[in-house]
């Protein structure tokens, strides 16, 4: 097919296109093979080859296929493999694997126990996939069509209903229409802010000028956030559909995707799906005969976390400096090169289709009051089923972290959940059961932020954790702004202190004073929003830090500077191992059955000895 | 024309103004270190923030940036600026402990010492990039640049090194507000310091006097900006008819 015939100039061809797409898949079993970052480092691209190549000697490329498939969500599990239309999950799939998949499942229908999810409790196997509790509690609106279709085949998103909600627009929609029903649905910004994507819409659609432009937002830098690298890995034309109506909706005629260059697989197959897309005419001019043209270009950041923010990402794109700007005179009027600019994050443009497709009451009837649909989290930190999650806003905390995230691992106790990433808040205990949205978030000092949830246990020091995020604040500081530039220099010199024993409870005002002037004195997000972890540790964990302040003590034994490993003597059976593996040499061996010594001016207190300590001989104080 | 309020007095003022210019026109004094005249208004010292008070709404914004409109409400002197303005001045004071400008500033505003450890005594740049700015939209050089991020950000040549793009005009050294910038002639060398580096610039010489008047890049620049030839250069100002 040449590509001048493979351009679709009406929508009545993109139907036809559909239905031959689907006319020409036989009903086969396929076996999705999860080829996201994540399992791609569990060889997921040899494994799906291995599938192929056995599916080739057994002579069943007629009744069996394959599927390489953006991220599943359930990372901690990879390598995932789900056999439809069983819907059987096998999880750590390994190479060795795959003739014994094939042997007994493909070819006998036998499910393989010893790949199946075991519940916590080790009572229960689960063969399918929706029957995992971790799957069970998600409303996978937006990242379930991660798990069935190949990001880098246009037809397999078009087969889904693809572009089904651009034809919509185009065939029933005037722009304003489709502004009325995303302002009707009450979608909110997913990068963080939660600005309501209408308005934003309409305003840069009611801006003067002839140029106008869309921007995907995907320089997601939080630590520990991976959904819409995940999303745009996996699912790239949702984004692409989502920003050309977008894009009809503002008068927009020019995208650009602005993806960081550390996300290779996110640039790559966004390249893939643009051309794709530019090939069966969905991008170009006059888009399916609506006499509307738009079209793409990818912008690769340089890994600059400030460059999330829509002002430095717009510069970033011009070639200037990555640096923030006033917005006072929103981008939506003055954006991109002055003009009028939409800037949406990738799971708010994923958000768009869906919308369209099915309404904004449908949508609006998912949520709370003024937070509407879903929100992909990222599980992260001491927490078993770590991934990524699409929940419903209002879900609670406590249902995400223990149902879908299968609690703390090691029966360990939970102590805080940081959410919005780095500039978010510690959200304690005793909030577990406050429903996730926008507005409730905020309200107790944090944020939804981009959606990194980073899980936190009784061995994890809120002083210390304070103190990283405020280190990799600092260091991504632009450095335009005089508080957010020195002052978070200066407030993680204080937490140094402190984590050292040299803090003194004057401290503790000079923080709460310091953040609360550099929240509202600093120029952009980063520093209104960097003392966020400061403050809600010092609201909900003050004894903590009064522990490290007055007592010298770090009670989850993490500041190095408060604490001490000492040998328990009635445990210790002098078998050699922590003398063996200390690097410093603290560790002294005496005699057979005689407990061994540590000699604490020796100790660089690294911890060697308690992890390989196997009668629990080692403690710290 | 609008009509707004700062500190209590009923100001009329032309739209598209900034609270800052109105607030100056009228004598009412707002503390600045990273704004002049010359460039555009930049935002990033923070102590010309006021609060603005629109409806049920307070907020504290950069009166260098934010537009005067119909019923504003500004509050210049309010304890959540000064305190921003106090924050400010104790850290760029921890930055340049020597430098009188930093220290003046300080006690304008109620910060007589700071509680921050001092970092290196002889730094007197307070990265406010008036120097750059002025470099790249006044001359159009930008051979000076800020260079990286947060507490490592910089005054820079390209590479701390290059001065191949410097005409020696020394307007970052006009512009600087805390002398960070040094400029000395000696004779037929002009010498201009950085906070980083330091470069010599041939000056040329006076065909009637003798003096050396000005450096020999900046009359090539002007040369080629202007389209003059080089005998209207030859000249210096005392010397010219």
């Amino acid at each position: 097919m040449n590509d001048k015939n493979s351009k679709l100039t009406s929508i009545k061809e993109l139907e036809l296109k559909r239905a031959q797409i689907i006319a020409e898949r036989p009903d086969v079993a396929t076996i999705s093979v999860c080829c996201g970052t994540g399992c791609q480092a569990f060889g997921g691209q040899k494994i799906a080859k291995a599938f192929v190549d056995s599916i080739a000697s057994h002579g069943l490329q007629e009744s069996v296929a394959v599927k390489t498939t953006g991220c599943h969500g359930f990372c901690e599990r990879g390598l995932l493999v789900v056999i439809r239309p069983q819907n059987i999950l096998y999880q750590h799939v390994e190479l060795e694997d795959v003739e014994e998949i094939m042997n007994e499942t493909i070819l006998k229908g036998n499910v393989i126990e010893r790949l199946l999810y075991i519940t916590s409790d080790g009572t229960t196997r689960i063969t399918a996939e929706e029957d995992v509790p971790f799957y069970k509690k998600q409303q996978r609106l937006v990242f379930g069509a991660n798990g069935y279709i190949d990001p880098t085949e246009i037809d397999d998103y078009i087969a889904i209903g693809g572009y089904s909600a651009l034809a919509k627009a185009f065939s029933s929609m005037e722009p304003e229409q489709v502004i009325d029903e995303i302002d009707r649905a009450g979608l909110r910004g997913r990068g963080g802010g939660g600005f309501p994507t209408a308005k934003k819409w309409k305003s840069t659609r009611e801006a003067h000028g002839e140029v106008k432009y869309v921007i995907c937002n995907c320089d997601e830098g939080d630590p520990g956030a991976f959904m819409d690298r995940s999303l745009m890995e996996g699912n790239p034309h949702s984004i692409i559909e989502g920003m050309i109506i977008g894009a009809y909706a503002a008068a927009a005629n020019s995208g650009i995707v602005y993806i960081r260059n550390e996300y290779p697989l996110a640039v790559k197959n966004t390249e893939i799906a643009i051309r794709q897309a530019q090939k069966y005419g969905l991008l170009g001019d006059d888009i399916l005969g609506s006499g509307f043209n738009f079209n793409i270009v990818i912008s690769r950041g340089g890994g600059a976390f400030v460059c999330g923010e829509s002002t430095a990402l717009m510069a970033s794109i011009e070639g200037k400096v990555g640096e923030p700007r006033a917005k006072y005179v929103h981008t939506s009027e003055k954006g991109l090169y002055d003009r009028p600019t939409v800037l949406n994050n990738v799971e708010t443009w994923a958000n768009v289709p869906l919308i369209i497709n099915r309404g904004a009451s449908w949508y609006s009837s998912i949520g709370t009051e003024h937070s509407k649909g879903t929100k992909i989290f990222s599980l992260v930190g001491k927490i078993n089923h770590t991934g990524l999650v699409e929940v419903p806003m209002g879900i609670t905390l406590r249902e995400i972290i223990y149902e879908i995230g299968g609690g703390i691992p090691d029966n360990k106790k939970f102590k805080a959940v940081l959410t919005g990433g780095p500039s978010g808040g510690c959200i304690p205990e005793s909030l577990l059961d406050l429903p996730v949205d926008f507005d409730e978030l905020t309200r107790v000092g944090s944020m939804m932020g981009s959606g990194a949830m980073i899980v936190l246990d009784e061995n994890n020091c809120v002083v210390d954790i304070a103190r990283y995020f405020l280190k990799f604040l600092e260091e991504e500081s632009c450095g335009k702004c005089v508080p957010c530039r020195e002052g978070l220099e200066r407030m993680r010199q204080i937490l140094d202190d402190i984590s050292e024993g040299k803090g003194t409870e004057s401290h503790l005002g000079i923080l709460e004073e310091m953040s609360e002037s550099i929240k509202v004195g600093s120029l952009c997000g980063l520093g209104q929003t960097a003392p966020n972890p400061v403050m809600t540790t010092l609201k909900y964990f003050r004894e903590e830090y009064l522990a490290h302040i007055v007592d010298k003590k770090c009670p989850a034994g993490v500041c190095k500077s408060l604490v001490t490993y000492n040998i328990v003597d009635e445990n210790c059976t002098a078998c050699r191992i922590c003398v063996k593996n200390c690097p410093a040499g603290a560790i002294e061996f005496i005699a057979k059955k005689t407990p061994v010594v540590l000699h604490q001016e020796m100790c660089t207190k690294c911890g060697a000895c308690m992890d390989v300590c196997k009668f629990d001989a080692v403690e710290i104080r | 024309m609008v009509t707004l309020n700062i500190d209590g007095r009923e100001i009329q003022a032309e739209k598209g103004k900034t609270i800052l210019e109105v607030a100056r026109e009228n004598n009412i004094h707002i503390p600045t270190l990273c704004e002049n005249e010359a460039v555009a208004a930049y935002g990033a010292c923070r102590l010309c923030m006021v609060e603005v008070v629109s409806g049920n709404r307070n907020r504290l914004v950069t009166s260098c940036l934010y537009e005067v409109s119909e019923g504003l409400n500004v509050k210049t002197q309010s304890d959540k600026i000064m305190k921003v303005r106090q924050l400010v001045m104790e850290l760029l004071l921890a930055r340049c402990p020597n430098s009188s400008e930093v220290k003046e500033m300080a006690q304008s505003v109620g910060v007589k010492t700071s509680r921050f450890e001092p970092e290196q005594e002889d730094n007197l740049c307070i990265l406010c990039s008036l120097c750059t700015r002025v470099c790249r939209d006044v001359i159009g050089k930008s051979a000076i640049s800020l260079v990286s991020r947060g507490t490592e950000r910089q005054v820079a040549l390209p590479f701390c090194d290059d001065a191949n793009a410097c005409i020696a005009c020394g307007s970052c050294v006009q512009v600087c507000p805390t002398g960070a910038i040094k400029m000395v002639d000696q004779g037929d060398t002009r010498i201009i310091t950085w906070p980083n580096s330091s470069h010599e610039f041939k000056m040329k010489e006076c065909q009637s006097c003798g003096k050396y008047f000005a450096p020999e890049q900046q009359i090539e620049y002007m040369m080629k900006v202007s389209g003059l030839e080089e005998e209207k250069f030859n000249l210096c100002m005392t010397c010219r008819p």
